[in-house]
């Protein structure tokens, strides 16, 4: 088990920037979600097309959203990727979702762990018919932290290991931590003639 | 995608699935007024909707169509949603009755306040008009001044259109910017035509 003093202080920093966070209604937001998925098979038909299109909007959101997650929650700056997976899992979906989140089943190198969503307000009420057995129905979610852990420099991929649509009890992402991405500007910015 | 499912059989992994009629519809407590979710995450996702569409179509007439569209459905939902909810739920037989259910009842439920106001328009008899500061949709909305018309509060609209239409009273909606003045930011007002048909219907009630 990793240090119960870190994980505490994530969780009580997750709370604290719930509290101050402006809500909305959830189910407002779960329908919006499901308006967008509808349009989204609507246009595309094809299931695996619209997974990719989900997770590159969750892309996108990831980007900007990890300013206003670095702004808001007031966490200083991650040691390593324990910690940075404590944060997300803690603070970072708190905040947002307002939901608890568990991280798990690191690997022996420590480059890859596991989310347990156990409450998904995405996927509050959908149900998937069996046609679109295929689709990852909140593979925005996997965008949304593959685009913001790459804003600090963590390239990672994710994916749904376990849905709750699909049977399973929880929802499970794994994230996988593919390289640290190097910072580098361009040939203009370099110092000196 | 509301077929019902055949619960699973309980040997294999155990899963068993939940009829998604049965599970229950009370709110749950995510938050203190129910279950919630931050303002900033439905702003994102209605952000990426917004730019979605945005790349599909050619105006802002179509663009607006197009988030009416997509507000239609979840109007009915909220409806459906609502009548269950509210133990003294009786269908509103009367134009005003249900727009006072519109502006009252489906926006606190969505937006946890009231409508602003709620006016009868007096040029036309089958207008009328809800008026909101500030629509969530709106609040980080700000557009360039080549589409300034464009309100993404069209998105409400839709779902106004939902309920109204899913309650039998058929009725186009729209979202309109309206000045105020004092340098304040406009406000939304939604235009709510009926249909003729809704107008003879209730004259031959009251009458």
């Amino acid at each position: 088990m990793s240090s119960s003093s870190s994980r505490s202080a994530a969780t009580r920093a997750g709370d604290q920037a719930w509290t101050k966070m402006s809500k909305m209604n959830a189910e407002l937001f779960n329908l919006t979600y499901g308006a967008m998925v509808m349009q989204l098979i609507r246009d595309y038909e094809d299931v695996q097309a619209v997974n990719q299109q989900l997770e590159t909007m969750g892309y996108s959101i990831g980007q900007k959203l990890v300013d206003e997650f670095l702004a808001k929650s007031g966490v200083g700056n991650c040691a390593n990727f324990r910690e940075v997976a404590e944060t997300l899992a803690k603070v970072g979906f708190k905040m947002f979702l307002g939901v608890v989140v568990e991280v798990t089943a690191w690997n022996a190198e420590g480059t890859a762990f596991s989310l347990q969503v156990y409450d998904n307000p995405l996927a509050d009420f959908v149900e998937l018919p069996p046609q679109y057995s295929g689709l990852v129905y909140s593979n925005i979610l996997c965008g949304v932290i593959r685009g913001a852990l790459e804003m600090i420099k963590y390239q990672v991929e994710c994916r749904f290991v376990k849905d709750g649509l699909k049977g399973d009890e929880v929802n499970e992402i794994r994230v996988e931590l593919r390289q640290m991405v190097d910072e580098s500007f361009g040939e203009e910015y370099n110092e000196g003639a | 995608m509301t077929e019902s499912k055949r619960n699973a059989g309980s040997g294999g992994g155990g899963i068993r699935m939940l009829n998604i009629l049965d599970r229950p519809l009370a709110t749950k407590g995510r938050g203190v007024g129910g279950s919630e979710v931050s303002l900033s995450a439905f702003s994102f996702l209605f952000s990426e909707m917004v730019q979605y569409y945005q790349n599909r179509v050619l105006s802002i007439a179509d663009l607006e169509r197009k988030l009416e569209e997509a507000g239609y459905g979840v109007g009915h939902r909220v409806l459906e949603l609502l009548a269950f909810r509210e133990k003294q739920y009786r269908r509103e037989i009367k134009l005003i009755g249900v727009l006072q259910f519109v502006s009252s009842t489906v926006w606190k439920a969505l937006f946890n306040k009231v409508a602003d106001s709620l006016e009868r328009s007096t040029e036309n008899e089958d207008e009328y008009m809800i008026h909101e500061r500030e629509p969530i949709t709106n609040v980080f909305v700000s557009a360039p001044a080549d589409i300034s018309q464009l309100n993404c509060a069209a998105y409400i609209a839709g779902i106004i259109s939902g309920v109204l239409n899913g309650a039998s009273y058929p009725a186009g909606v729209t979202a309109h910017h309206v000045a105020i003045g004092d340098g304040q930011r406009e406000k939304t007002v939604f235009l709510i035509k009926f249909r003729q048909d809704v107008l003879r219907r209730e004259a031959a009630l009251s009458g």
